[in-house]
């Protein structure tokens, strides 16, 4: 059986909505990327030097970043030789297979959110700025309200003009609390505030917004640091999640964002957004590769339920839908 | 850093080639696949390096390269003349209409800063123009966006103008205009909501905006941090709306910025102005000769000089000279210095610009304590006037009380007195050489960089 027909039989098990979702979100994407994969695949009689190259270029234009496309054509190569494949329509079908294997990790489960079964649960957004960190956390209140969670929302980005605002607006559109100081304070003071409302609420989930911060600005790392110590403090094995919202048009540059912001707040999962556009967000790729950091959600649109939960399968066959369905037409089993 | 900059990409080509005594084409070829990955770290769209490696074999195999005896120098010199050639002149101005009011549109994707750019590009045409522009605030989807522009434009004491989020951005720029003429505004400035380029329906709001308009000027807003997608972006938003320039925000991080290259390659349209920070005077001209050095990640020096200039008050540099020269200088001086590089802007900063500096191991983790340096602007306050000219004076009970009453302690107090003294015995030494050199030759004057950033 060819890999892309286990791959269709394992999402068939999986609700169709969410499948039709990362199909369509992604459709800017497919077409750019796997159309040019397809053309290339077509254009080459064997697999030589010369297609490596191109594949290398396809892959650097998805912004994934020289190192890992390195080794990832290195692997392919290896792969090539060893099945001895001389056919290019035949490695299309190892690329994606390689492609899971570094998003999924190694582990399958990562990519789920750590929500405690009692008590309250914690979540911290970090990420530079005009990424979409409060716009992700209004869709993720909903998300989290509409399965009947009690949800509280903390105002931390103090220092954006209208940021509070902003939130406030996502907090009555879901219909979810947002606790709140004013513009310029101690963003430290609202965390710990929000606690001490979240506990006496008797929330299930409190998630907090923090300002946008470019990753080189050593004083913002530390009040980001510091705002992580109090939540720390107030409640033990808090923050559950660090999630770092990075803008999927970002090129090279995301690699440091999540190294610098892992090392100040131990990052434990990644937020893609603006995926809906033509931009490929291969970058995550790398930092999985490099950082051990996975995705956990996906932005695949400004509508409220357009915020996916992340999952390397869906996320592939997104990628190379056309291809599934090319084969299921032909209707050829192997 | 995590990447290296062509400087050192071609040393480790270099050290293959040297003991050769010439390079032939191989090298080069070598040489430019160096070139071609400092290019791609720097997300630079592979299609605009392809073009530009090509370009710069031509004139590197055409003899400039081959013949010189220094030829990882000469490529860094060719890649970076070729750099800055393409990102074109310094073109900050902006459109004077000849029947005011001037309109500005701003647009671009979600979340590259078009509404505190501008704010930014407001407070500039005041300040620097003697103008008097009107915000108007055409973001009705984001929310809160209008909140934000009216924030700022209390911040700059600026008339906001809004019809809420109910209104049509069309009709509200409409309104806007007649309002500007109304109040004898001369700039208007229509902030627009973010959106994406492959979005149709949005894409034909900005046109319709476009046609009632009659902008005299578009800005294109994008993020330094873009990645490959950059020319898309760029390229469908220059089809549809016809760009005048290009504004590239958040340049104060530690992106390399080749989104710049990339975007200027496939519009051919000039980048205007670079945002600096979250202050709203951070708003710059775009100096393409730095941005070719940064995105070759060979520091910015000039960027350095400027900031120097700009906050060294020319007088008091040459007073400080005098008293250098002539062993005269005080603790008082020497605060003085202190406020005065600290008005350059956070010191991590101004290290990272200095060339090479990426190269130094863990720069990035190290932290330069500006709480030290108030700690010693602490201790310095604490002396009496006589103290500061003559520290011989500071006997052990002295610094005791200085150390109480800086809150600092003895052994801090010893420390900046030794410091302190050490650096008035190198000015003694320095001095005495300069004049040494000046008795030899009057020739190596201007300004001598302890460091050559094409090393």
């Amino acid at each position: 059986m060819s890999f892309f027909k286990k791959l269709k039989e394992k999402i068939t098990k999986q609700t169709d909505a969410v499948t039709e979702k990362f199909k369509e979100g992604l459709t800017k994407t497919r077409d750019n990327f796997s159309g040019r994969v397809n053309e290339l695949v077509a254009r080459y009689r064997k697999v030589d030097e010369d297609f490596f190259e191109e594949l290398e270029e396809i892959l650097i234009s998805a912004d994934v970043g020289f190192e890992t496309v390195m080794e990832l054509i290195d692997e392919l190569k290896m792969e090539v030789k060893r099945r001895n494949i001389q056919d290019p329509q035949e490695v299309q079908g190892v690329i994606s297979e390689k492609l899971v294997e570094i998003y999924e990790g190694g582990d399958e489960a990562s990519s789920e959110l750590n929500i405690q079964e009692e008590g309250l649960t914690v979540l911290l957004f970090v990420g530079v700025n005009g990424v979409g960190k409060t716009t992700t956390i209004g869709k993720l209140a909903h998300k989290f309200k509409s399965e009947g969670k009690n949800v509280v929302l903390a105002a931390g980005d103090t220092f954006r003009a209208g940021a509070i605002e902003q939130l406030e607006v996502w907090g009555e559109r879901v219909g979810v609390e947002v606790i709140k100081q004013g513009a310029g304070s101690d963003p430290a003071a609202v965390m710990f505030d929000a606690i001490q409302a979240a506990k006496s609420r008797n929330a299930d989930i409190l998630i907090c917004d923090t300002a946008g911060r470019l990753q080189n600005k050593v004083n913002l790392m530390k009040e980001l640091e510091k705002v992580k110590r109090v939540i720390e403090r107030e409640v033990p094995g808090a923050p559950h999640e660090v999630l770092l919202v990075l803008d999927a048009t970002t090129g090279q540059n995301a690699l440091i964002q999540a190294k610098t912001f892992k090392e100040a707040t131990n990052v434990s999962g990644i937020v893609l957004t603006k995926l809906d556009g033509t931009a490929k967000g291969g970058i995550v790729l790398a930092i999985r590769n490099e950082l051990g950091i996975p995705v956990k959600f996906v932005g695949l649109g400004e509508k409220m339920d357009d915020l996916q939960e992340f999952n390397a399968e869906q996320y592939v066959y997104g990628l190379f839908a056309d291809l599934v369905e090319k084969e299921e037409l032909s209707g050829s089993g192997d | 850093m995590a990447f290296e900059g062509l400087a050192d990409r071609l040393q480790s080509t270099m050290q293959k080639i040297r003991g050769k005594g010439k390079v032939n084409e191989a090298d080069v070829k070598e040489m430019m696949r160096e070139v071609r990955l400092a290019l791609l770290e720097a997300d630079v769209n592979f299609k605009v390096v392809k073009e530009f490696v090509k370009k710069v074999s031509e004139r590197a195999v055409g003899q400039e390269v081959l013949k010189s005896l220094t030829p990882g120098q000469q490529v860094i010199k060719v890649v970076k003349e070729e750099l800055t050639n393409l990102m074109g002149g310094e073109e900050s101005k902006i459109a004077v209409a000849n029947r005011p009011p001037t309109v500005i549109m701003m647009v671009g994707l979600q979340g590259a800063g078009k509404t505190t750019t501008t704010g930014k590009l407001a407070n500039l045409l005041r300040k620097k123009y003697n103008r008097n522009p009107l915000l108007v605030a055409g973001d009705i989807y984001r929310p809160a966006a209008i909140k934000q522009l009216e924030t700022l434009g209390k911040q700059l004491n600026m008339p906001v103008f809004s019809l809420g989020d109910q209104v049509s951005p069309v009709e509200i720029a409409k309104q806007a205009i007649e309002k500007a003429k109304e109040d004898h505004h001369d700039y208007v400035l229509i902030d627009t909501a973010g959106r994406l380029h492959v979005d149709e329906e949005l894409m034909g709001e900005l046109k319709d905006i476009k046609e009632l308009t009659n902008p005299n000027e578009i800005f294109l807003v994008v993020d330094a941090m873009t990645g490959q997608d950059a020319v898309n972006v760029a390229q469908s938003f220059n089809e549809q709306l016809g760009l005048t320039g290009v504004v590239l925000t958040k340049l104060d991080g530690d992106t390399r910025g080749g989104a710049a290259l990339s975007i200027r390659s496939v519009t051919n349209t000039p980048i205007k102005f670079v945002g600096l920070g979250e202050k709203l005077d951070a708003l710059e001209a775009f100096h393409p000769e730095r941005m070719a050095s940064r995105i070759l990640g060979m520091g910015d020096v000039l960027t350095l000089i400027e900031k120097a200039q700009a906050n060294v008050d020319e007088e008091k540099a040459k007073e400080l000279e005098q008293k250098m020269r002539t062993a005269s200088f005080t603790l008082d001086d020497f605060l003085e210095q202190l406020g005065q590089v600290r008005n350059m802007g956070p010191l991590e900063d101004l290290l990272k610009m200095m060339p090479g500096a990426n190269k130094i191991k863990g720069l990035n983790n190290l932290q330069i304590d500006e709480k030290q340096i108030s700690h010693v602007e602490a201790i310095i306050q604490s002396m009496t006037r006589e103290e500061k000219t003559n520290p011989e004076i500071i006997t052990a009970g002295r610094r005791k009380r200085i150390a109480k009453g800086s809150g600092t302690s003895v052994p801090e107090v010893n420390r900046l007195l030794k410091q302190f003294e050490d650096m008035k015995k190198m000015m003694k030494q320095m001095t005495g050489m300069q004049q040494k050199a000046k008795k030899k030759g009057k020739k190596r004057g201007g300004f001598n960089l302890p460091f050559n950033p094409f090393q």
